[in-house]
């Protein structure tokens, strides 16, 4: 049991040791690098199973290792959770040593002040209280926290510093309980709508949805959004030739209870909808065609979702006709906006954008398929129970202009292009927690901002009865040759520094008349790379009537 | 037409940093030659001891002797970079009025930016500070820099793409720029460091190493930099948060270009922790800096050009 406490107690300091979380850091920057560099599941799925195909040795390691979902998995998490566990045996002692040293006076500082970075001594004629008056005043304009001794004056500024540290590293913590927050109740979900129809926000009616473990669907904000027509514009000059240029889809929002809203949503410009943001992600093409079976009646017609598969949105789709009698149909195919031919490739889509548009269709026949109720993908055609429609024993291949009009063989039925629509992918999404993440955020980079400017300074400045003549300024390197003899003050290695054990006179030292006194004024920076220490330390000398020049020890300004 | 101007003021800039850069190395080739009084060497910020040096270590005084020469090719450079960087601005402007928009629509324009301001900065701490030893290295930089940016990342004006239609475009873009014309001059200032306290530790600081100030004055220049440019880098990453909030409707989404700003952003972490722990003070901050540096270089340059991502724009 004792062993296990001290072990624990060990493992608790290795663990909040500055030097474990300076490797912990290094460790996280190195582990999210391969989720940079290697296709990543949740971003870029087509990546990762391209990967696999083209490395058929490694890559399964790779994912069974958890590469291809980095920031999903356990090893990652691990770094982090351990990370912010030191974060956190870092900062509560540091926020208690913080506290008291906020409440506290500075400290009377070192014994011997000539060992400091920034050191001046000299003979200074006028009373030890004056002296202390005018260094007090000086520190105080300077905004220096002041203590004053008898003989001596301990300033320190710059406790902002430490409350800026303290205040990013808080925040830190904070980003991650809302991050943790946003993931549990926080919810995304994709749909696509076609212009002139309409998407009501429950889960029926996404394609693709996904949320956190304390989601239920009650959070969803009951609006309906109709796409009432959507605008795209396409680079048509020589220059990005294709690239999008412009997208707005013109809605109508209705919520329970209000009249339908006409709005604009474009991709910088999110609709917020009782809470929850609608995205306008991507866009498409949907033929509208007219499908008539065997018996010559109208068995489809209406716009169908085609997806795009390149830059120049050549668009592949499945148009399925279950109602056609005595056969059902199903066309498969692809949408060519700009259709040209492609030399061997056959046809092409060469601009983004409707010029010619041309849709290229295969058909299948089959007897009508018993409703099973069983959901199947809108995209894809599940062939079981269909045979490909040929004629003198090549697959039928029917090529339509908008307007054309195809002639099944065998008196199978017809199939008209009508037109067709643009369609819009909606992202609906709702995090919880994004405020407390951006306040965090926010809030942390004003304390590191703080923490990497403050200047952290001490200065003191300590009287003593002089021993030596007024005339002699005696430099500073002398003092230090000198060691501990009398000739300095404050080199007697007490810590607190105190009126001379036997003073010159009977009266003490603060009540005498003007008289020599040897006053030494000193300062260090406690904050890393800061410079004008010495013309701080000169300048509050000067303040206190020294004028001699200042022992720099370890200042040196870039030239 | 504004765009050719713009280019020609380009291309220009790129032969005047190359003179420059040639006026800085026969500045730093003379400094070889030119007598150097050897400096009494100390290890001070060397990083083998922890703490503050002893206060009564001796300080190296190794300026050189400065020589004629050298003070002439040096002030010579200074001049041609002043008249490159004028140039250099002119041509980001011009671009920017030919656009009709903020020049930073796609990596052409966001390297002459970040570079116009990397021009900027150096000439502000030569003219300031004197700190003209970040000479050779800041011309060599701007050269090869714009050298790239005027033959292969070149493409010709255009409009921008939806997803860049927003003031997140200026106050994103602008912080990245300015963060990273810090980290190059920072990263500069740290290798100068590591050669510096190599030839010191050596006890031959000769030439052209003599001419830059002492390892521990490198390592401050160093620090004040990338103190500067690491909040400011935050600040871009939060910034980028909240514009892909917008966009893309999430505000993080491990894309490759995210992953790597918060790489980079890390290894900064690492070196500011490095420096307030003892072992870790002086070199191999440093080296912790220079490999930000290639983070950066890599998140700009190799994550566009490898791996595709949502902030794949214009081509490249």
């Amino acid at each position: 049991m004792k062993n296990l406490v001290a072990w624990l107690r060990f493992a608790w300091t290795t663990l909040t040791s500055m030097r474990t979380a300076l490797i912990l850091l290094a460790v996280l920057g190195v582990a999210a690098v391969p989720g940079s560099l290697l296709p990543q599941r949740p971003t870029n799925p087509v990546g990762v199973s391209d990967f696999l195909k083209a490395h058929p040795d490694y890559g399964p390691w790779l994912g069974r290792l958890g590469f291809f979902d980095v920031f999903g998995s356990a090893w990652f998490a691990a770094i982090y959770l351990l990370l912010f566990i030191s974060l956190i045996g870092c900062i509560l002692p540091r926020t208690a040593v913080y506290l008291r040293q906020v409440r506290a006076l500075p400290d009377a500082g070192p014994g011997r002040l000539d060992r400091l970075p920034g050191f001046v001594s000299g003979p200074v004629t006028a009373t030890a209280s004056d002296v202390l008056a005018d260094a007090e005043r000086y520190l105080t304009e300077h905004r220096y926290r002041v203590r004053r001794d008898a003989g001596a004056v301990s300033a320190e500024r710059g406790y902002l510093r430490e409350t800026g540290n303290l205040v990013f590293h808080i925040c830190l913590l904070t980003m991650l309980i809302g991050l943790g927050w946003g993931s549990l109740f926080s919810f995304k979900g994709t749909a696509i709508v076609v212009e002139g129809q309409a998407f009501s926000n429950t889960l029926t009616q996404y394609d693709e949805f996904g949320a956190g473990a304390g989601f239920s669907s009650s959070q969803l904000a009951p609006f309906t959004v109709r796409l009432n027509s959507f605008d795209v514009k396409f680079e048509a000059g020589t220059v990005q030739t294709g690239a999008a240029r412009e997208f707005n889809a013109h809605v109508g929002v209705t919520v329970p209870g209000s009249p339908e809203v006409q709005q604009s949503l474009q991709v910088n410009a999110p609709l917020q909808i009782g809470g929850d943001s609608v995205h306008l992600l991507g866009h498409g093409y949907a033929p509208v065609v007219t499908v008539r079976d065997g018996n010559g009646d109208v068995a489809f017609s209406g716009p169908v979702v085609f997806l795009p598969q390149d830059a120049n949105f050549a668009s592949q789709g499945v148009i399925k006709v279950p109602d056609g009698r005595p056969e059902r149909l199903a066309f498969e195919g692809i949408f060519l906006p700009t259709a040209v031919s492609g030399g061997a490739s056959g046809m092409v889509s060469a601009f983004p954008d409707v010029l010619n548009p041309e849709l290229l269709l295969n058909v299948w026949t089959g007897p009508p398929k018993v409703e099973t109720g069983q959901p199947e993908s809108v995209y894809s055609l599940d062939r079981t129970g269909l045979t490909q429609l040929m004629r003198d024993g090549k697959p039928v291949t029917v090529g339509l202009a908008v307007g054309a009009n195809y002639q099944l063989p065998d008196g199978k039925g017809s199939i008209t292009f009508d037109g067709w629509k643009r369609w819009t992918k909606l992202q609906v999404s709702n995090s919880p927690g994004g405020w407390l993440v951006l306040g965090s955020v926010m809030l942390a980079v004003l304390g590191m901002a703080l923490s990497l400017t403050v200047k952290l300074r001490r200065l003191f400045v300590r009287v003593t009865p002089a021993t030596i003549t007024p005339d002699e300024t005696t430099p500073a390197a002398a003092l230090r040759d000198a060691g501990g003899s009398s000739l300095t003050a404050g080199s007697s290695g007490s810590v607190e520094p105190t009126v001379p054990e036997e003073p010159a006179r009977d009266e003490p030292a603060s009540r005498r008349a003007p008289d020599t006194m040897t006053v030494s004024v000193a300062g260090l920076d406690r904050a890393d790379g800061r410079g004008g220490l010495t013309d701080e330390v000169a300048a509050l000398a000067a303040a206190c009537g020294l004028g001699v020049t200042v022992t720099d020890t370890n200042e040196e300004e870039p030239q | 037409m504004i765009a050719d101007y713009s280019n020609l003021a380009m291309v220009t800039s790129v032969v005047l940093y190359l003179l420059a850069m040639t006026a800085h190395a026969l500045e730093w080739a003379s400094a070889r030659t030119a007598r150097v009084a050897e400096p009494a060497l100390v290890s001070v910020g060397a990083g083998e001891t922890a703490g503050k040096p002893a206060a009564d270590a001796p300080v190296a005084t190794d300026r050189p002797v400065p020589s004629r020469r050298v003070e002439l090719f040096g002030r010579v450079g200074v001049a041609i970079t002043v008249v490159a960087a004028l140039t250099h601005v002119t041509g980001v402007v011009l671009r920017g009025i030919a656009a009709g928009r903020a020049p930073w629509g796609n990596m052409y324009e966001f390297i002459t930016t970040s570079l116009a301001i990397v021009a900027i900065a150096y000439l502000v701490l030569v003219l300031r500070y004197g700190m003209r030893w970040l000479g050779l290295p800041v011309t060599l930089l701007l050269t090869i820099g714009q050298g790239l940016a005027v033959t292969v990342f070149y493409v010709q004006v255009s409009e921008l793409m939806p997803a860049l239609h927003s003031v997140w475009f200026v106050i994103h873009i602008i912080a990245a720029a300015t963060a990273g014309a810090a980290f190059n001059i920072g990263g500069i200032a740290s290798i100068l460091y590591l050669l510096r306290t190599r030839a010191e530790e050596r006890g031959r600081v000769r030439g052209y190493l003599a001419r830059v100030p002492s390892a521990e004055a490198l390592d401050r220049v160093s620090y004040r930099t990338l103190a500067f440019a690491f909040p400011l880098w935050t600040f871009t990453i939060a910034a980028g948060a909240i514009w892909a909030q917008y966009a893309w409707g999430r505000f993080w989404g491990w894309d490759p270009k995210e992953t790597m700003s918060l790489v980079t952003w890390i290894v900064y972490a690492v070196y500011l922790h490095a420096r307030a722990t003892a072992g870790w003070k002086g070199r191999r901050a440093a080296i912790v800096a220079v490999i930000g540096l290639f983070s950066f270089w890599f998140n700009f340059v190799g994550i566009n050009l490898l791996v595709s991502g949502l902030h794949s724009y214009a081509g490249i």
